[in-house]
């Protein structure tokens, strides 16, 4: 636009476009919220989740990191629960329940790594397969075949026995062994939206494979791509309680499923210790579906019609 | 318009139509209002920035022997969606591209824009043969732009009508108050005051409005050609005729050329100044709207016209489906249809033979009016142009 | 008694969105009637009220009596037969109103099966009949909905419709998204097959044009009403409502000069049926609007013989139609029919 017309009239005052834009983007937030809360499972998810990872971050000032010492432990082996300690204890006399809030810590973390990078594999690939035709995708997708019809997690069990031992190890086994359902979604999601006129307007208007993946893809995809992060992590909370049951986890820290692991390998199965076995399989089980209603209601919210939903 | 930009839209001054609509100049003159609202002078007529040129006389965009194949199916024999085309649109021009669906004018369009590629063949803008490479693909497509049959596919739902006004102006990186050129394009295209729509998403507007955030989005970058693939068929009868009006008007103000596709006689008749109709993969007739809307000579363009409700006569109401691009009969194309040739009219004029067996030759690309068929070759203007052969 | 007669039908969506806002129409036997308008005018939501077809929680009003019968109070035992053997409807968009698993000639021979209880070998030679009676070989019926083409698969929807041997049939969009060519072959259809068996045809349509050509009545409807009503040429050579006017002059006449780079149409678009304007719900886009529109409701009131317009500019003493639009060349009121009888 030539200098002359430049300063056009922006109403004295009004905002510019960007500040509307951001005005919008708050209102529509809160149009979903308001979609979301009619969700009442998803709402109990949600309030689930919330409660858990208060729980979670708080746990440095309520239980503090000394809690899973095996030298200094407070009590005697297996205790059943008491008033001192309200789950009992372990094999080396530790508080249970402080086991059980200081090992939420690591499951929230691995399940939230895990699915991150599980999630940011699959739409990554799932994008550029869905918008680059040809042997590209056809390479692209024989590959998550191979990694889809594997073992999720006999692959994850090799890798985190031959990768050293740790956090890390963990997140990378599940991160790269549950990403193939998040591609072969994106894929199919891509595709439709490629087939959309719009993106023929874009490459019309010159726009190129990076303008139409980023400007109008993602955006699209986005939805799906949400609900599907918040579907992963619940069954990454359980691959990573699977592992350290195990024992693949990473030994040095406390997790759900590496409490599981200790109980068994206590014995409390046959011994009947319950208070060992329970409570961190409730955990899981309940983080898991906390966030699988989160992804429900997520899903539902945003995915029904593609796009009105804004 | 900036300096930057090579070419203000140069040629011929359309016809002189004497709506002298208030609309924006949009080639900035210092005296335009701002904000792009219309302004009470009238528009500098398009290419007043340079002088006459040599230029005006060769076509503004040209496409010689276009071939366009589709690979078949289960590996039959490839679909010959636009089967050698010559079509020429000089500046300032509308041409309207008329044919069945099937007939490969989308696939034409598609073409002119390097959406698909052809199998043979070249098209020209400006002089200058169009390039398949990316970059000479960017360049192109800021000057010739796409108009869709529906707008509301058309729109990105997630974005506003700002962003997808300014999408084109974000892709070639114009130098320049984007604002300004967003609301330039949006009163353009009828949409005032523009900034009441900058933040509107699509399914917020009619659909007349949506088309005209379409072309809104298309004029930012201040093309030279518009291809618009039926742009109004899926739109209100009532609201359809202001858009057309608008394609006149931009074409009055911005000496905007422009080809138009559509099933749509009637479009032609009420925008176009040339017309080429378009069977099978080939056009068959040609020539100025008047001319061939009102004396067709081809018998296939005679029964498109005798079907509409308002033609007089009997309708010739061709019976099957169109043919398959697939498999193109041998001869003129249209034989196995053809009603002229199936009343014997053709046998009398002596040129079934040549109809079964020999092709037409392909029609050249300039304005004159022109037909490929042996029979109304053969037997020029006997008939009474009205109708076709009576019953 | 008329084969079908409607009588003040209104319907409101459960959004609040007036769709039909008090229609009265009669078809008789043999007859066709066009029905004119543009999306959102309440037009396909009137076809889907006469067989009660409409999804749950639209509230209905008004009167639809099929051969005196009411179709809104009967029971639903009774609307099931009336839906084919007394009307039925020929949809827009064949493609989706097929069952793309099931062969065509099955669904075709199925109302028969259900509701004439012939035998599958009876249902399927019908079938056979139905589908030669369209202009399709009857080796057909074994053919998917998408093995057919566009023209075919509408041509199956119209033997569908006739399975049963309806009094009346409705055509909603019959040839929407069909070519020129495919249109003229299935108008010809429609219009021989309604011609022989003496049934009611309401054509319901977006293109004035095509209904003009078609049908024998016309009625133009905007916004939820009939604005407009007469013999069909009549009201597509000169329209009476300025909206009926506007619409007929939205489709150019080839060799017309005074459409030749001049294409009409009406600025605005077409109202929202949950918020319809005020007084008569043409008057922000009407060329002709007096002071008035914006707040009295406009009626339909006699417009000439058999002629009803719903315009303040119809029936008074002042005739003289203002022709200020400049969009009709056709357009001034004829004094000939028209008595000043305002309602």
């Amino acid at each position: 636009m030539s200098a002359e017309t430049t300063g056009t009239p922006v109403e004295p005052g009004g905002p510019g476009p960007r500040a509307l834009a951001r005005r919008r983007r708050r209102a529509s937030a809160a149009r979903f919220w308001k979609e979301y809360r009619r969700h009442r499972a998803g709402v109990f998810g949600l309030a689930a989740l919330v409660l858990f990872v208060l729980v979670a971050l708080t746990a440095p000032l309520t239980v503090g990191s000394d809690v899973d010492s095996v030298t200094d432990a407070p009590g005697q082996p297996l205790e059943s629960p008491s008033g001192r300690f309200p789950l009992g204890t372990d094999q080396f006399g530790r508080n249970l329940l402080g086991l059980l809030v200081w090992g939420s810590r690591v499951s929230l973390l691995v399940g939230l790594l895990a699915a991150a990078l599980s999630v940011l594999i699959g739409a990554l690939i799932g994008i550029t397969a869905g918008h680059f035709r040809g042997w590209y995708a056809t390479v692209m997708m024989r590959i998550t075949d191979w990694f889809l019809v594997m073992p999720t997690l006999v692959l994850a069990i090799v890798l985190a026995t031959v990768l050293s031992r740790s956090l890390g190890t963990v997140v990378l086994a599940i991160g790269v062994t549950t990403w193939p359902t998040t591609a072969r979604l994106v894929r199919a999601q891509t595709l439709a939206v490629e087939s959309r006129p719009y993106i023929e307007r874009a490459k019309a208007l010159g726009g190129g494979h990076w303008h139409i993946m980023s400007r109008h893809v993602l955006p699209n995809v986005m939805p799906l791509v949400l609900a599907q992060t918040t579907l992963i992590i619940s069954s990454a909370i359980l691959a990573e309680a699977t592992l350290a049951f195990l024992g693949l986890g990473d030994p040095t820290v406390v997790s759900w499923g590496g409490l599981l692991q200790d109980a068994r390998e206590a014995g409390s199965v046959s011994s009947g210790d319950w208070w060992y076995l329970v409570p961190p399989g409730i955990g899981i089980a309940v983080v898991a579906l906390a966030f699988t209603l989160c992804g429900r209601a997520v899903e539902a919210v945003l995915n029904p019609r593609l796009g009105v939903s804004r | 318009m900036t300096g930057t930009t090579p070419t203000p839209p140069p040629g011929t001054p359309p016809r002189a139509t004497p709506d002298a609509s208030p609309g924006t100049p949009l080639d900035g003159t210092p005296d335009a209002p701002p904000g792009g609202m219309p302004g009470p002078g009238p528009g500098l007529p398009p290419g007043a920035g340079r002088g006459p040129s040599s230029a005006a006389e060769s076509p503004l965009l040209s496409v010689e022997g276009l071939h366009v194949a589709f690979p078949g199916r289960r590996g039959g024999a490839d679909a010959r969606a636009v089967d050698g085309v010559d079509l020429d649109i000089r500046r300032g021009e509308i041409v309207a591209l008329v044919g069945e669906s099937g007939c490969g004018k989308t696939t034409l369009a598609r073409s002119l824009l390097g959406l698909v590629r052809p199998v043979r063949g070249r098209v020209t803008f400006d002089g200058a043969p169009l390039a398949h490479s990316a970059r000479a693909l960017k360049a192109y497509r800021r000057r010739a732009q796409l108009v869709l049959q529906d707008p509301s596919g058309s729109l990105n739902p997630r974005h506003t009508v700002y962003d997808i006004v300014a999408e084109g102006l974000r892709i070639h990186g114009r130098p320049g108050d984007e604002r300004t050129a967003v609301a330039e394009a949006l009163s353009r295209a009828g949409l005032r005051p523009p900034e009441r729509f900058f933040l509107r998403y699509p399914h917020e507007l009619s659909g007349g409005q949506r088309q005209r955030v379409v072309i809104a989005g298309a004029l930012v970058l201040r093309p030279e050609l518009l291809v618009a693939d039926e742009p109004v068929a899926s739109l209100d009868a009532s609201v359809r005729g202001e858009i057309l009006a608008l394609l006149l008007r931009l074409r009055t103000e911005l000496g905007l050329a422009a080809l138009v596709v559509t099933h749509d006689l009637g479009l032609a008749w009420n925008i176009a100044d040339r017309v080429a109709v378009m069977y099978l993969g080939r056009i068959v007739e040609t020539g100025a709207v008047e001319q061939v809307l009102t004396a067709p000579r081809h018998p296939y363009t005679r029964a498109l016209l005798s079907v509409l409700p308002e033609a007089p006569g009997d309708p010739v109401v061709l019976t099957g489906e169109p043919p398959d691009p697939s498999n193109i009969p041998t001869g003129c194309r249209f034989h196995a249809r053809c009603q002229v040739l199936a009343d014997g009219t053709a046998e009398r004029a002596g040129v079934a033979d040549a109809c079964r067996s020999r092709e037409p030759a392909v029609l050249h690309g300039g304005g004159e009016s022109q037909v490929a068929c042996h029979w109304a070759l053969a037997a020029p203007r006997e008939v009474s142009p009205a109708g076709p052969a009576p019953r | 008694m008329s084969l079908l007669e409607v009588r003040d039908l209104t319907v409101t969506y459960p959004g609040g969105a007036a769709a039909v806002r008090g229609v009265g129409l009669t078809v008789e036997a043999g007859e066709k009637l066009g029905l004119a308008g543009e999306s959102g005018c309440g037009k396909s939501t009137l076809a889907l009220a006469l067989l009660r077809l409409l999804p749950a929680g639209a509230r209905v009003g008004g009167e639809i009596l099929l051969d005196g019968e009411d179709v809104l109070t009967m029971k639903w035992g009774r609307v099931r037969a009336v839906r084919w053997a007394g009307a039925s409807i020929v949809f827009q968009g064949a493609m989706h109103s097929l069952n793309a698993v099931h062969r065509v000639g099955d669904q075709i021979a199925e109302p028969i099966l259900l509701h004439r209880g012939a035998t599958p070998a009876d249902a399927r030679r019908r079938a056979g009949e139905l589908l030669e009676q369209v202009g399709l070989p009857a080796a057909r019926a074994r053919a998917y909905p998408h093995e057919l083409s566009g023209g075919q698969r509408q041509r199956v929807m119209i033997a569908m419709a006739l399975a049963c041997e309806p009094r009346l049939v409705v055509a909603d969009e019959p040839t929407t998204a069909l070519d020129v060519m495919i249109q003229a072959q299935i108008l010809r259809l429609i219009e021989n097959l309604v011609g022989e068996q003496d049934v009611g045809l309401m054509m319901i349509s977006h293109d004035l044009a095509v209904l003009a050509d078609t049908c024998d009545r016309l009625a133009v409807m905007y916004a939820g009403r009939v604005v407009e009503e007469g013999p069909a040429r009549e009201v597509y050579d000169d329209a009476r409502h300025p909206y009926g006017r506007a619409l007929s002059g939205a489709f150019p006449r080839i060799g017309d000069p005074g459409s030749r780079f001049a294409p009409r149409g009406l600025p605005g678009d077409p109202p929202d049926p949950a918020a319809v304007p005020s007084g008569c719900a043409f008057h922000p886009r009407c060329p002709v609007a007096l002071d008035v529109c914006a707040t009295e409701d406009q009626v339909l009131r006699d417009a000439g013989p058999r002629r009803r317009a719903a315009c303040v500019h119809v029936g008074t003493d002042a005739t003289g139609t203002p022709d200020g639009n400049g969009s009709g060349g056709t357009a001034s009121a004829r004094d000939d029919g028209v008595r000043s009888r305002t309602p």
